[in-house]
């Protein structure tokens, strides 16, 4: 047992304390400051710009332009603008010049219908042309109405609006706003588990070639059985990437915290990433599925990274079972927003999907206990499965020298651990 | 014995990589074992580790099989060298020293000596990477022996070190017998293994070729070499019979005999052709054993 201290203890520490490790996780975790940050710093930068807006208006009707400005401030969008008598060419002009952003044509041909044409540098702005269409909409409504002479009752009563309430009737039992509040958290959740489960199965290969390419696995197994070597190499790169990820947590949860600007949204925050009730579990679940995830892939991993005797062979060896992950999350991903089609429900309980497509089914609906317990039993029987079929192909994959570039070696591998 | 292989064969599918192999070494020996590329060395030292199970026979060191629970007192020198390359000596020489049963503070004291020792004190917080591969050699002697063990195998200990460095690790591996250890190591160098050795063994092709101590093989081998050193031409002397084989040099010639008669024969011909400058009868060179049992094509 102290033999699979010392190496768990290794794998973790030499990793832990390499600058790789270290300048990634301070990354991060600076992105994570960053990214909480991210409204104030997006302030910072408007404020600036939006001094000067005020949007050159060629019109026909001035009266009109006020009330649509008072129509627009009404509807919680501040926009000045000013009337100009530069041609429209001139205007082009000034916008290609960058002088100007947009500018606006407004006409009313007929006296009661509003004819207007928005012109801006790009069609990127989505938001605001559609506001300005609502508002003109509204406005020729009231010209219209006017001219029908209806009183303001009338009026009201024509455009009262339904009352329309959305109740959703879903296995889930989540109405839609939890339901939305729940995908946020389960997607990042998703792709942190997705993104770990890779990078460390990669690591756990890359480390057993490396070991092996440098020779050093021929000291290691001489005194440590193979399987010992590999189940604490396998545990010992588990526990970084746990914590890894706690820093990550702990570091989003004191960015959140601490964020000046968004103190008040910060609370809001919380509750949009539903950090209530419904979070707790999700995040339980979510530590409980990268761990069996990990395992189950690692286990792979060390396996194909002890069959290859030079590092460079590892990627190609390792892309199928990157491929499998990346399966996993499409069909997780495709889940998000039908968490309760046929497709996901099956592929749920398949081991290699189930850290993704599970998770996601039990953070997004109500299951029976019994579900994700089934897809967690099935994912501890094969990592069981997995880790003594893998232990005997690493016993021999480890004494295996020469060109392995294919599955092929699984065979000879196994022979040779036999042996 | 100590060590003891009975009629040990490995076969890997159809490949015969050891074949009845039995040899059997002393407490406190040093052993050689030698055999051209492909011979079955690595195999044999994989099976006495306990790496590889044998397919017939029995290894027994003190009469129990090797296995992990008596790997700490084996100490392992590979035949390709490995260590980590991204780190220090230190924590690779303490992890490797942990792993073999010792505490951290006696793998401490064990590597300020040895590189002491070995005059590279100076390398204890370098990276492996950046040392040249004769002190990355020196580090993996020392992980091979910090931990005082009592059987040590030695792969191809020597290869690849100046004539500096190979006293240097001639005089540690000597020393390390000298307090008890049994040693076995593998060479193409039959100096090394001469002036080592006081049991050998030659394998070729998975075959036990020559077997025991290194005067009796040379007995047995029941050739002499016979040197001549003269001005004359010596080249008509291959004719005389019981001449197994002759080479020549510019002033000079050896001539492989199986008799003393043969010998005497052959000086008195070189006589016949002018004046004799030297003359000596050798015993036979453990390369000459080799190159006429495993053939010249390994050598």
């Amino acid at each position: 047992m102290r033999d699979f201290w010392i190496i768990f203890k290794q794998a973790f520490m030499s990793k832990a304390k390499s600058k790789t490790f270290l300048i990634t996780t301070a990354v991060v975790v600076a992105g994570i400051f960053l990214l909480a940050n991210i409204t104030t710093i997006i302030e910072a930068f408007d404020s600036g710009e939006e001094e000067n807006t005020a949007i050159p208006v060629v019109t026909d009707n001035e009266a009109l332009v006020d009330r649509l400005g008072q129509q627009l401030t009404a509807m919680g969008e501040e926009t000045e603008f000013e009337v100009t008598g530069d041609s429209r060419d001139a205007l082009e002009d000034q916008l290609k010049e960058g002088e100007i952003n947009s500018f606006l044509i407004l006409q009313v041909p007929g006296g009661d219908s509003i004819q207007a044409e928005y012109v801006s540098e790009s069609s990127e702005m989505f938001g605001f042309p559609m506001m300005l269409q609502e508002a003109l909409q509204s406005l020729q409504t009231e010209m219209r109405a006017a001219e029908m002479e209806l009183a303001p009752e009338q009026a009201g009563a024509l455009f009262e609006p339904v009352g329309f309430e959305q109740t959703a009737v879903t296995a889930s039992g989540k109405t839609e706003e939890e339901m939305n509040q729940a995908r946020i958290l389960v997607y990042v959740l998703m792709f942190l588990i997705y993104f770990a489960v890779i990078m460390y199965s990669n690591m756990i290969a890359m480390e057993v070639a490396t070991e092996k390419s440098s020779r050093v696995m021929e000291i290691l197994i001489s005194s440590v059985s193979p399987v010992k070597h590999m189940f604490a190499k396998v545990l010992g790169i588990g526990m970084l990437g746990l914590t890894q990820m706690l820093l990550f947590g702990l570091a989003g949860y004191l960015a959140i915290r601490s964020s000046s600007s968004v103190s008040d949204l910060s609370e809001s925050f919380f509750s949009e990433m539903g950090l209530g009730d419904i979070a707790a579990g999700t995040i339980i679940y979510a530590i409980l599925f990268f761990v069996l995830g990990y395992f189950l892939y690692a286990v792979l991993a060390a396996l194909l990274g002890s069959l290859v005797s030079r590092t460079e062979d590892v990627t190609s060896l390792v892309t199928p079972l990157t491929m499998i992950i990346v399966v996993a999350f499409i069909i997780a991903a495709m889940g998000l927003s039908t968490p309760d089609a046929a497709f996901v429900t099956y592929s749920s309980y398949v081991p290699f999907f189930a850290p993704l497509v599970m998770f996601l089914r039990v953070g997004l609906l109500d299951l029976p206990w019994w579900e994700p317990a089934l897809a967690i039993g099935l994912m501890v029987l094969t990592i069981a499965v997995l880790g003594w079929f893998g232990a005997r192909v690493y016993k021999g994959g480890v004494l295996m020298y020469g060109p392995s570039r294919s599955l092929k070696d699984l065979k000879k591998a196994l022979q040779l651990g036999k042996e | 014995m100590a060590l003891e292989l009975n009629h040990v064969t490995k076969k890997f599918g159809e490949f015969t990589a050891v074949d009845n192999l039995s040899l059997a070494i002393g407490e406190g020996t040093m052993y050689g074992f030698l055999g051209a590329n492909g011979a079955g060395k690595t195999t044999t030292f994989r099976m006495i580790l306990g790496l590889l199970n044998t397919t017939q026979g029995r290894i027994t060191w003190k009469g129990q099989p090797i296995d992990y629970g008596t790997s700490h007192t084996i100490g392992y020198l590979p035949e390709e060298r490995g260590l980590y390359p991204k780190m220090k000596v230190e924590e690779q020489l303490i992890f490797l020293g942990e792993l073999r049963g010792m505490k951290r503070s006696d793998a401490k004291a064990a590597i300020r000596k040895w590189l002491d020792r070995f005059e590279v004190p100076q390398y204890l917080n370098k990276k492996v990477e950046e040392l040249s591969k004769g002190n990355q050699q020196k580090i993996q002697v020392i992980a091979a022996l910090m931990h005082n063990p009592e059987l040590v195998i030695l792969d191809e200990p020597f290869s690849g070190l100046d004539p500096v460095n190979v006293e240097m690790l001639k005089g540690a591996v000597k020393d390390v017998r000298d307090q008890g250890a049994t040693i076995v190591f593998s060479s193409h160098r039959m100096d090394h293994v001469e002036e080592l050795c006081e049991q050998l063994s030659i394998v070729h092709k998975g075959q036990q070729i020559v077997e025991g101590s290194l005067r009796d093989v040379k007995r047995s081998f029941g050739r002499q070499n016979v040197r001549i050193r003269s001005d004359h031409d010596l080249t008509g002397l291959q004719s005389v019979p019981g001449v197994r084989n002759a080479s020549y040099a510019l002033n000079g010639a050896v001539f492989q005999v199986t008799d003393d008669e043969t010998a005497h024969e052959l000086l008195q011909e070189a006589l016949k052709a002018g004046p004799v400058r030297h003359f000596s009868i050798e015993e036979p060179s453990l390369q000459d054993i080799f190159i006429a049992k495993v053939g010249n094509e390994h050598a």
